[in-house]
């Protein structure tokens, strides 16, 4: 089933990492596997942030192999060797769980080439390369991830996040929402559905250098739109052309830096509830996890089928 | 009892008997005379003027639902739920005579499989919003989510607002009466009853429909298979107008400028059709 959920401030600043934890935990009974944020700081900073993990979480419940955890240090040095050799320089290194990372690290604005050599080193992934963007993703609930990552005091201006029910794919950090637009910097994206054309696009998209990492088919959303963005298209023009070239039943959320999008298919098979207000915009699968932050009563409404909307933070 | 003869009943003229289904589904008519076909064994006496109400805030649906049948059956006819914070299959499986007062929002499967009640939704609903109701009237003053309405079979259903995709799908009798706008496939294989769409409906109305009418006063994008425009009698007209000033939508509508949808009826009989002619007919 799945759920998803979104906000985006317009203009101001707030704790956004809790107030997604929220919106999230609420959203819990549609889907107990794993949680991801995407949340989004102030964008200011000149370096970058990357987020990724040399190994899996194997706690109960994760369809994980499991595997010694001495092998994280290895993996991980040998990933600061290749964002040495790529130029890079690390300003900053955050161990946050034995296989997972936060880097602040100095580097030209060629990610491909820079993620390629990170995604070099075996099990490893980048869930986030970006200036504002920082993605977490991992086995439990809202409160669990959020509480692991400390993502309660987290500032900033906008966020998705997805609370996942395994249905296609295993139950591990691969394969958890939100997924990264590789290799554009602070491009997310969250999905509720199903694509039905999933191989054939891959393929398609595969033969143009993009890659994919696991086989949930909500990677695909985010590998399209940054083959669409790389020839040229704009978000929204980007997330209308995907309304036409997946197949399927699905609604799904994009942000990028200053930005936050939806899109619903054009039958409307899932669902979306938007909140829209001066200096706030929340949509969620269930109007529950906008009551989460919004306890008085508030006008809300459905999207209707194929519809596209993009804000601005 | 004043006695009217079946023909000169208005719902005749506007053809509300006529849609009798062939096949697998059968018509079956209650007789008013039979009281134990109006009330089930364990609905409770209850009074209108016997007031109360309940803090949602911190019940789960199951014991709201509960405790509102506990208040029932203590006599109680009028029951206002406050703070329901969007919670999901509030007030559902309410089978006799009862006002309900929501003040707020209620989630997915707000009050279905209801069969009597008065209800009455200060908020916006989410989906399947009174699924499967048989009698009773439901007031929504704002917005709803997409299956509005899914599958009933009697009473008046009411969103004030505009409602999401699929409104009506599967319905089998009642009315479903909207005051704004609605999403695509809207009465999807609806086999009787009416719907009134007083804006704008999306793609493919009355895609599939079996019988039944649907009435709408904006733009349509789309008509869905076997869906066929029909000519506005001054009958229709008159029960637009007494049904939309039950519904208290206050909105000028010019109702004979409203569009009258209905089964093209090429798809109607599935039994008797063989699937290369049914294939033939569309």
């Amino acid at each position: 089933m799945c759920g998803i959920a979104g906000l985006i401030h317009r203009g101001k600043s707030t704790n956004v990492g809790g107030e997604m934890q929220k919106m999230l935990q609420s959203l819990k009974h549609r889907g107990p596997d794993s949680t991801g944020y995407a949340l989004y700081g102030s964008g200011k900073s000149k370096d970058y942030i990357l987020r990724f993990k040399v190994g899996e979480n194997v706690k109960e419940g994760s369809s994980a192999i499991m595997e010694d955890a001495s092998v994280y240090d290895a993996r991980r040095d040998e990933v600061n060797n290749q964002i040495s050799e790529a130029g890079g320089e690390i300003i900053k290194e955050e161990q946050i769980t034995p296989y997972s990372f936060r880097y602040v690290i100095k580097c030209d604005d060629d990610l491909l080439e820079l993620a390629k050599k990170i995604e070099s080193v075996e099990m490893t992934e980048i869930l986030s390369l970006g200036k504002s963007l920082e993605l977490i993703k991992d086995i439990g609930d809202a409160q669990v991830v959020a509480d692991q990552y400390s993502l309660n005091k987290f500032n900033g201006t906008h966020g998705i996040g997805h609370t996942r029910m395994a249905t296609e794919s295993g139950v591990d950090i691969r394969s958890a929402h939100p997924y990264w637009a590789y290799p554009f910097s602070d491009v997310s994206v969250v999905h509720n559905g199903q694509l039905t054309n999933y191989w054939n696009n891959r393929r398609a998209l595969e033969r143009k250098g993009m890659r994919f990492m696991s086989s949930c088919d909500s990677e695909l959303i985010a590998v399209y739109l940054a083959n669409k963005i790389r020839d040229g298209h704009d978000l929204e023009d980007a997330m209308r052309s995907s309304l036409s070239d997946l197949d399927g039943v699905f609604t799904y959320m994009v942000a990028t830096k200053d930005k936050l999008g939806m899109a619903k298919d054009t039958m409307a098979a899932k669902p979306m509830v938007l909140y829209e207000s001066d200096d706030l915009v929340a949509l969620a699968s269930e109007e529950v996890a906008i009551r989460s932050l919004l306890p008085h009563e508030i006008d809300t409404y459905d999207p209707y089928e194929g519809e596209v909307k993009v804000w601005q933070a | 009892m004043a006695s009217i003869t079946k023909n000169e009943h208005k719902s005749y003229g506007m053809g509300l008997h006529d849609e009798v289904l062939t096949g697998r589904t059968q018509q079956t008519f209650f007789n008013p005379e039979e009281g134990e076909n109006f009330f089930y064994d364990d609905a409770f006496d209850v009074d209108f003027n016997k007031r109360t109400s309940i803090d949602v805030e911190n019940l789960e649906c199951l014991e709201l639902n509960k405790k509102i049948k506990e208040l029932m059956k203590k006599g109680y006819g009028t029951i206002v739920l406050k703070n329901p914070g969007a919670k999901h299959s509030i007030g559902v499986g309410i089978l006799q005579k009862l006002n309900l007062i929501v003040e707020g929002s209620l989630g997915y499967f707000g009050v279905g499989s209801i069969d009597g009640p008065v209800v009455r939704i200060s908020g916006r609903v989410g989906w399947s919003c009174a699924e499967n109701m048989m009698s009773g009237k439901v007031v929504i003053e704002k917005n709803a989510g997409s299956c509005f309405g899914a599958a009933i079979r009697g009473g008046d259903l009411i969103c004030k607002g505009s409602v999401g995709a699929r409104s009506g799908i599967d319905m089998k009798g009642g009315t479903i009466i909207v005051g704004g706008d609605a999403g695509a496939f809207t009465g999807f294989m609806m086999q009787r009853g009416r719907i009134i769409i007083c804006g704008d409906v999306g793609p493919n109305l009355g895609d599939s429909l079996y019988d039944g009418t649907i009435f709408v006063g904006g733009s349509i994008k789309s008509l869905g298979a076997d869906a066929v425009e029909a000519e506005m009698t001054d009958l229709d007209v008159s029960w637009l107008k007494r049904k939309l000033k039950v519904a208290e939508i206050d909105k000028k509508i010019d109702f004979k400028k409203m569009t009258k949808i209905v089964s093209g009826k090429k798809l109607w009989n599935y039994d008797n059709l063989e699937p290369s002619e049914r294939k033939g007919a569309i």
